[in-house]
């Protein structure tokens, strides 16, 4: 069976591991350079107008037509469900979610929506060996699900826990995950679903740029109401959706230790590794797609050897 | 009772105070609003709100709401700089100012000019909901979605509920055993 991994695959895996090495290579030495689209969109999301009615929720099912809900979008039981002892996430069937936080001291309790950030460097993207991620110029981080081959690296390389993934059989994975309604609004120059359902304008649409004057006027002008920073701004190279609280971070279940520096820097250093990783990865998929048309190859096999004959 | 007297009594002031004072025009008392207003342009998933303005003039002043506007002198430190008579004291709608399309690439646009100050001001459903909802929550008001509005057909469907409901699923956990 070794042997019969067959060259010719063997040097296709190594061919794909070479072309992803150069492809990270190459955007990694942009990444000195790339700040983001200076056009990029992007959504502020003020933590202290979110009052947890779901509308975003609702919305994104529909606009994304993903199956419908265990539990209809009113109930409000679902800010008790706990997973494993955490919040509720995102997976494939929820493209953002909103969680409940009980902050002490505080007399109402908070809310955070979870999405994809469409961070400004992905992670995802530049983690990902087939180049299944794009993002666009209109600040959306989107894939192409036929040619992920669902390996798992950007949900390992995504800082947010973002990604996940259908199995709908074995050999068509299919990565999930909120698009900015790119598909059906923001490539139009029109706001998200989500945004465009939340009666509290607690999910506010516009240029990144100017999201970033808009946050800093609010605290300017209710001096103590907010924390004297935007998560987002810089954080992993900073991201498209960006949030305001008045409370730390760390109290509505977002992560303070990320560092400044886009993930990529880091992917970069663990690179030292990963070649060796893509070479036998494209040689593992080969190996299962051999195996799943052993038949074909067989007959092929059988053919090859008639004609040598 | 009593409300109904302090109703006459403000509205004597009311009328009153444009005799004294014809040239101001664009004055506005609370007596001079309509009872209750609809509140009902944006309306989609929600039927609008029956909004018992009378009664809300009682527990609010009309600049609580209304900023500025409706008779009131600009007294804002910030708002006074620009606005002490620049004629949007004079509007007392909503949707004069607030815009209903808010994130429109029309709006956005108009984001761009670096003169402008508002950058930051709310959409017209975001103006109503952060103005109620806001108070609401402060002074103990109703604040849940239903307590305002009736759902409607649109809504039960995007909120898949009511008649839109998931059914619900085997062994999901409680739910299913309420009697017997
Ligand atoms: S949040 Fe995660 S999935 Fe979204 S763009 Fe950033 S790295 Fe990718
Ligand atoms: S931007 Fe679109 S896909 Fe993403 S959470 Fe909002 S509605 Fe869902
Ligand atoms: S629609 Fe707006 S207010 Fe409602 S839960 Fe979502 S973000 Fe919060």
């Amino acid at each position: 069976m070794k042997t019969t991994v067959s060259r010719r695959n063997f040097i296709k895996g190594g061919l794909a591991g070479t072309v992803a090495v150069t492809a990270l290579k190459e955007s990694s030495s942009q990444a000195a350079t790339f700040e983001g689209y200076p056009d990029g969109m992007g959504v502020l999301v003020d933590l202290t107008r979110c009052v947890g009615c779901r509308s975003c929720e609702a919305a994104c099912n529909q606009e994304q037509k993903l199956p419908p809900p265990e539990k209809p979008f009113d109930d409000f039981s679902v800010f008790d469900e706990m997973m494993h002892g955490q919040k509720r996430r995102t997976d494939e069937t929820h493209y953002t979610v909103v969680n409940r936080y009980d902050v002490p001291g505080l007399e109402h309790p908070l809310f955070r929506k979870i999405q994809c950030n469409h961070c400004q460097e992905p992670a995802c993207l530049t983690s990902c060996f087939v180049n299944a991620y794009t993002k666009t110029p209109e600040g959306a981080v989107i894939y192409n699900p036929n040619v992920c081959v669902g390996c798992r690296t950007c949900m390992i390389a995504c800082p947010f826990y973002i990604p996940t993934f259908k199995y709908s059989s074995a050999f068509n994975p299919r990565i999930m995950k909120c698009i900015f309604c790119y598909d059906t609004r923001l490539k139009d120059g029109k706001p998200p679903a989500c945004v465009e359902a939340c009666p509290q304008e607690a999910l506010t649409f516009g240029k990144r740029n100017d999201l970033i004057k808009i946050g800093r006027q609010r605290m300017v002008e209710t001096p103590g109401k907010y924390e004297d920073h935007i998560y987002g701004e810089h954080e992993v190279g900073g991201t498209a959706w960006m949030y305001l609280s008045s409370v730390p971070f760390d109290k509505v279940g977002l992560d303070t230790h990320l560092p400044k520096e886009p993930i990529l820097n880091f992917v970069k250093d663990f690179l030292g590794i990963v070649p060796m990783v893509l070479t036998i990865w494209p040689a593992l998929f080969a190996g299962f797609h051999l195996l799943a048309t052993r038949k074909d190859w067989l007959k092929n096999k059988n053919d090859d050897a008639h004609e040598e004959e | 009772m009593c409300t109904r007297k302090m109703y006459h009594l403000t509205m004597a002031m009311a009328v009153g105070s444009m005799l004294f004072w014809p040239q101001a025009g664009w004055s506005m008392d609370a007596a001079d609003a309509p009872e209750t207003v609809e509140i009902n342009s944006l309306s989609k998933s929600y039927g609008g709100v029956h909004f018992d303005h009378a009664m809300h003039t009682g527990i609010a002043s009309c600049e609580q709401c209304h900023h500025h506007t409706t008779g009131a002198e600009v007294t804002n430190s910030n708002c006074i700089r620009c606005h002490a008579k620049t004629g949007e004291e004079d509007s007392v709608s909503c949707k004069d100012c607030h815009s209903s399309d808010r994130f429109s690439k029309k709006d956005l646009l108009k984001l761009e000019d670096p003169k402008l100050y508002h950058i930051d001001k709310p959409g017209l459903k975001a103006a109503y909901h952060l103005n109620c909802v806001g108070c609401h929550q402060k002074a103990g008001g109703p604040t849940g979605c239903q307590d305002c509005h009736t759902i409607t057909e649109a809504g039960e469907k995007m909120f898949q509920t009511g008649k839109f409901a998931p059914a619900p699923t085997a062994g999901s956990g409680h739910g299913g055993h309420s009697s017997h």
